[in-house]
């Protein structure tokens, strides 16, 4: 076995975690706020869309990104006016977002099937990406390679160092108390929620503008998922949540690899093992009870009314 | 010597849906006052310190500072104002430290530098010590109200609001705690202090603003009041202790407790050690001990919610009952009061008669063949309902439209009427109002003197004293020797209380 | 705020039925301004959506046809959730139960015997029973979340079948298409009006309709299920077994998820292919919420998501609307419940707090 072989496998990890690495570090601090929101899969797509349509009509991949942002904000708003404002069940408006998600992308995406975009530009710093084996690893990614692992250091940070941060555990933790001694947990929480949002648009955004640069419906295939699950996985820690994402892009790429080095299986039976790699990190890290809720806030799915 | 009042309330109003909790309130703290605020559950007292605080806003009426007029918005500007306020429920944050909870409770100016030196220094100074490393799950209740009260004190407070500080705290630590208000108040700082407990009152207070029903009855100086006469304005009424028929609490034993060993289901639980119990037809039984020290725990065996390997750890009337789920141990004729009436005791969303079916389906025949029969869970409903006196207008209301009062009879009512040999109450008349309270206690006693044992696990040691026959108290899990009521103290209680005199090695002053 | 939230002191029974229809009129208005924007005539739109797909006794026919596996799932999952026990695979356990009954059909596709549909028909809801034991089991046993489980069986279920009918249950006189041979005559449901596809399936959702309905609001477990999801703590107290009714609960709605796919493949399609259902099993979510998790309202909100489909089809071919129009009104009509739902609840007040005369007892 070669380098030759190993370079472009490594890179492929990177870029099938990074979608992840953006929705799981997003939802990470809505969770920490206390919010469940399954709606991730749908505000991935949806990220996704948005970028796509953008990236074609005005040819820029930043442009596409905000605006991959923006389209998972805007979802997520209508997740946090729901859930914040009007009370509505968490598990049930999360479901909705992604039922909604889904539909509204298919209608947009209608028109934009088959177009194409030669996808994000590369790192390329004359000299170091050169370099054999560190360079295409270290110095070849295209930019939201690097602003993912940019993101897990500053909300880690966030959440652990700063008052803010502390602010919102907090208000995970025990929204009456953090209301009783005077914070607004409906402000926290929007905040949180619309964050997530745009994370997760993000991840939606790099899929179809990076990953793959083009529009299918359905695309995100159970990504948004997948994110939730790392959440779980990883204990509510963004390091924790980024080397889970990792971990799944290497379970991708056995898929693409496999068939390439002989291996007698059929292509349904690959694409199952992300899937069941779920199911399976799900059972080890939930099975004793006790310390799965160790670090789950407690108020997580919890709604906060107070009469005023 | 016309001193400016610190805090001054006029006319503060606040109406509910449905409930008016204040009406037009005024009082007045004077600088280094006492003044304790005293009313029954209910009585609109949370409601008007909430307003104080900033939590709340008030519908009419003027709060005055120092003689000028504020309106703080939230508790952030109370707290610049100097106001300090110590919670009932605490507010405190179960997964965090000490100083990261204190940190959260302050202005964002006096969390910079060494907050941990700080909360030290304070905490030295009052003798309310405290470590700012520890995780608050792992600490006592009294040492979480600590964290309350420095928490306060870090900001130089001039005002300071005790919601029911002593609920909690055994007859020991409530000494301690008037120590280091009393000290505040020579230093000047005003008390705000809340409470229902009319000795506390007299022994701590300089002045006394009682409500009644969201109104101000009357101000009164404590020192010149009896316990009763306060009592008797608190309530507006003269109430009657429950009367104590002649019992014969020397019957067979219905319960009892063996080498009952138990690790606690919960985190940060009690883990109980071997517990010895035997309770008799005819007895009432109180439990005393500070909440967390292994209640729920003994609760959750006793009600079956929690099953034992130990079948013959728990007996009911002879027979190993260690197995027994829920059902199978109401139909062995146990009768279970639990702590929480709102979603533990009784499903808040579904009607009275439903929730009389909840407890009662089996021992009451209100099923057939699995088929809910309704007209007999109606039935059985409104006799609960008629001879427990609850104010309903019918048994298709749902449980959280009762008052907390009306509720728990209903429960109490429920479990009596099935017509138990033996009965466990946990906190039968938390947060009830008196004359509720007073009705249930007075179930509870009839209940014995028809024969059935009866458990009260209770933190209210009068209470305990007015309806026991023999008191036992427990304490990290461990039980003392019930011993008959004439013979022992309230001090005794409170030293087993803080687990000073159990069998082991005494515990950490909790 | 000039708009303020107040809650009831008790919930409002009237508002638990008028949420429904205040969301299907917003969904309906909003769809309309939609329409509107894209430069079609609303009012023909929304005819082309709701009224023409019915104006026919085929149309109603075919309604019935779309309504009986969301009808059938609808009622399953309103159980589970009322438990709290959120089952979002049922597309998957309708998939499997599908090739479960499917695989039957296939196994005696030369034989005649009357005894086929009916063992097709239990071996679909062991099927999906099956794929739905797996989460129940990961729950009760390892504590896991069974949302995501349920939905990676999905994609999983979803794999099985592309599995099967690219390989081993490809027609092997089909010119290479992915599809199944077709069922002989005797793996069909019986066709109730000739001419149409309303087939014995219908009679099945609206005998589950009524079992369903017995179970919740008569029965015990019905009366521990609702326990259980309102007060989890209550239901302990009363001596219910919680991870007896997780098991129940999937296994009633894999069981209808899998007779649904049964009755999709034998009634209305009649061989394999690599789509047997649009998404059934997520739209019979919101047909659970839309009925109020209650069997008698799933049954009307399964007519009416089926009535979506049909306008979704006939608008794209009437109009060239994209089908993908379909599951934004589906996720829109969803919103538009759940907002309404806070009504339930609170109600709305506009300005200032009024001082009220009552006084506390």
């Amino acid at each position: 076995m070669s380098v030759d072989w190993l370079i472009p496998a490594i890179l492929t990890i990177v870029t099938a975690a990074t979608p992840l690495v953006f929705a799981a570090v997003g939802e990470t601090v809505v969770e920490k706020a206390g919010v469940l929101n399954l709606g991730v899969e749908g505000m991935m797509i949806m990220g996704a869309i948005a970028a796509f349509a953008t990236a074609v009509s005005t040819g820029s991949g930043f442009l596409a990104v905000i605006a991959g942002a923006g389209a998972g904000l805007l979802l997520a708003l209508i997740f946090g006016v729901l859930t914040v404002y009007f009370q509505s069940n968490q598990v049930a408006t999360g479901l909705a977002l992604t039922i909604f998600g889904l539909g509204l992308s298919a209608l947009i995406g209608h028109s934009y099937v088959g177009k194409t975009f030669e996808g994000l530009a590369k790192l390329d710093i004359p000299g170091l990406s050169d370099i054999p084996v560190i360079g295409p690893l270290i110095f070849g990614h295209d930019g939201l390679v690097y602003f993912s692992v940019i993101s897990v250091i500053i909300v880690a940070w966030f959440l652990n160092r700063t008052r803010a941060g502390l602010l919102v555990r907090a208000v995970g933790e025990n929204h009456d108390a953090a209301h009783s001694i005077g914070y607004s947990v409906t402000l926290v929480r929007m905040g949180a929620i619309l964050f997530g949002g745009a994370m997760a648009g993000v991840g939606g955004a790099y899929l179809s503008v990076a990953y793959t640069p083009l529009w299918v419906e359905n695309m995100t295939a159970g990504r948004g998922w997948i994110a939730l699950a790392l959440v779980v996985f990883a204990s509510w820690k963004p390091w924790r949540g980024f080397l889970g994402a990792y971990l799944f892009g290497g379970i991708t790429i056995i898929q693409l690899y496999a068939q390439g080095m002989g291996v007698e299986v059929s292509a349904q039976f690959l694409s199952m093992l992300p899937y069941l790699a779920t199911i399976l990190v799900l059972v080890v890290i939930s099975r004793d009870s006790a310390k799965a809720r160790v670090n789950a806030p407690a108020c997580l799915g919890k709604n906060f009314h107070v009469s005023v | 010597m016309a001193e400016t009042p610190r805090l001054e309330l006029i006319g503060i109003t606040k109406a509910y849906p449905g409930v008016v909790a204040n009406n037009n309130v005024s009082l007045k703290v004077m600088p280094g006052e006492i003044h304790a605020l005293l009313g029954e559950n209910g009585a609109g007292k949370s409601t008007l310190v909430k307003f104080i605080y900033g939590v709340q806003k008030a519908d009419t009426g003027r709060m005055l500072w120092e003689g000028e007029e504020v309106r703080p918005a939230n508790p952030n500007a109370a707290r610049k104002l100097g106001i300090g306020m110590v919670f009932q429920h605490f507010s405190l944050f179960d997964a965090m430290t000490v100083e990261e909870n204190i940190s959260l409770g302050i202005s964002p100016e006096l969390t910079k530098g060494d907050l941990a030196g700080r909360i030290r220094e304070v905490s030295a100074q009052y003798g309310l010590p405290l470590d700012p490393d520890r995780y608050v799950h792992t600490l006592s209740v009294g040492e979480r109200q600590r964290i309350e009260v420095v928490r306060c004190l870090l900001q130089d407070p001039q005002l300071l609001i005790m919601d029911e500080p002593t609920s909690v705290l055994t007859p020991q630590e409530v000494e301690e705690l008037f120590k280091t208000l009393r000290r505040l108040s020579e230093e000047g700082v005003s008390i705000l202090y809340i409470s229902h407990k009319l000795e506390e009152i007299k022994a701590l207070c300089h002045t006394a603003t009682i409500m009644r029903m969201g109104e101000v009855v009357v101000e009164c100086i404590p020192e010149n009041e009896t316990a009763r006469s306060m009592a008797e304005m608190m309530m507006g009424e003269n109430l009657v202790s429950p009367e104590r028929a002649e019992r014969h609490t020397d019957g067979q034993v219905k319960l009892e407790l063996s080498n009952l060993n138990v690790v606690s289901a919960h985190q940060h639980g009690t883990e109980l050690k071997n517990i010895n119990l035997q309770l008799r037809a005819g007895e009432v039984l109180g439990v005393a001990g500070i909440a967390g020290n292994g209640q729920r725990e003994l609760m959750e065996v006793l009600t079956g919610e929690v099953l034992l390997d130990e079948p013959a750890s728990i007996r009911i009337d002879r027979v190993s009952a260690g197995r027994m789920d829920p059902i199978a141990r109401r139909g062995a004729g146990v009768g279970l009061i639990p702590e929480e009436r709102l979603g533990h005791g009784a499903v808040p969303e579904m009607s009275l008669w439903e929730n009389a079916f909840l407890s009662g389906a089996t021992r009451m025949g209100l099923q057939k063949n699995g088929f809910i029969q309704v007209a007999a869970s109606n039935a059985f409903a409104e006799k609960v309902v008629d001879e427990f006196r609850v104010k309903t207008t019918g048994v298709s209301h749902a449980a959280n439209s009762l008052s907390g009062g009306n509720l728990q009879k209903f429960i109490v009512g429920r479990e009596i009427m099935q017509n138990p040999g033996v009965i466990v109450a946990l906190q039968p008349t938390w947060g009830v109002d008196a004359g509720s309270a007073a009705a249930i206690r007075q179930a509870l006693i009839d209940l014995a003197s028809r024969g059935a044992a009866v458990l009260a696990v209770s933190q209210d040691l009068e209470e305990l004293f007015e309806i026991s026959d023999r008191i036992a108290v427990i304490c990290e899990g461990r039980m003392s020797e019930a011993r008959p009521v004439e013979n022992v103290t309230v001090e005794e209680i409170g030293l087993l209380m803080a687990g000073i005199g159990l069998e082991g090695e005494p515990a950490d002053a909790a | 705020m000039l708009l303020r939230l107040e809650q009831r002191p008790e919930v409002s029974k009237s508002m638990v039925y008028a949420s429904p229809l205040i969301a299907v009129v917003l969904t309906i208005l909003t769809a309309m301004v939609m329409f509107a924007l894209l430069g079609v005539d609303p009012v023909k739109a929304i005819a082309t959506f709701f009224i023409e797909p019915i104006s026919t006794l085929d149309g109603l026919a075919e309604l019935c046809v779309k309504a009986t596996p969301l009808i059938l799932i609808g009622v399953g999952l309103a159980l589970g959730f009322q438990a709290n026990v959120w089952n979002i695979g049922a597309e998957g356990q309708l998939i499997i139960g599908a090739l479960a009954g499917g695989g039957l059909a296939l196994a005696f596709y030369d034989h005649s015997s009357i005894f086929l549909v009916p063992a097709m028909l239990v071996s679909g809801v062991i099927g999906g029973m099956a794929w739905a034991a797996i989460p129940a089991w990961l729950k009760t046993r390892y504590n896991t979340n069974e949302i995501l489980t349920s939905l990676m069986l999905t994609y999983v279920g979803l794999l099985v079948l592309s599995y099967l009918v690219h390989g081993p249950w490809k027609d092997p006189e089909g010119q290479n298409f992915p599809e199944s041979r077709l069922f002989h005559e005797s793996a069909l449901l019986p066709i109730l009006i000739d001419e149409t596809r309303l087939n014995v399936g219908w009679l099945l959702a609206l005998l589950v309709v009524v079992a369903g309905w017995l179970l919740i609001s008569r029965h015990i477990i019905g009366f521990q299920i609702k326990v259980i999801g309102m007060a989890p703590m209550a239901a302990r107290f009363a001596g219910f077994k919680e991870k007896r009714l997780i098991w129940l609960t999937l296994l009633i709605s894999g069981g209808c998820a899998g007779l649904a796919g049964v009755i999709e493949l034998s009634g209305a399609i009649g061989q394999i292919v690599p789509s047997i259902s649009p998404g059934y099993g997520f739209t019979a979510i919101i047909v659970a919420f839309l009925g109020r998790l209650h069997p008698v309202g799933v049954f009307f909100a399964g007519l009416l998501m089926a009535l979506t489909y049909l306008g979704g089809d006939s608008a794209q071919i009437t109009m060239n609307m994209p089908n993908a129009v379909i599951g934004v009104f589906q996720g829109m009509l969803l919103f538009f419940l759940l907002a309404s739902d806070v009504l339930i609840r609170y109600r709305v007040r506009i300005g200032p707090h009024k001082v009220q005369a009552e006084v506390a007892e």
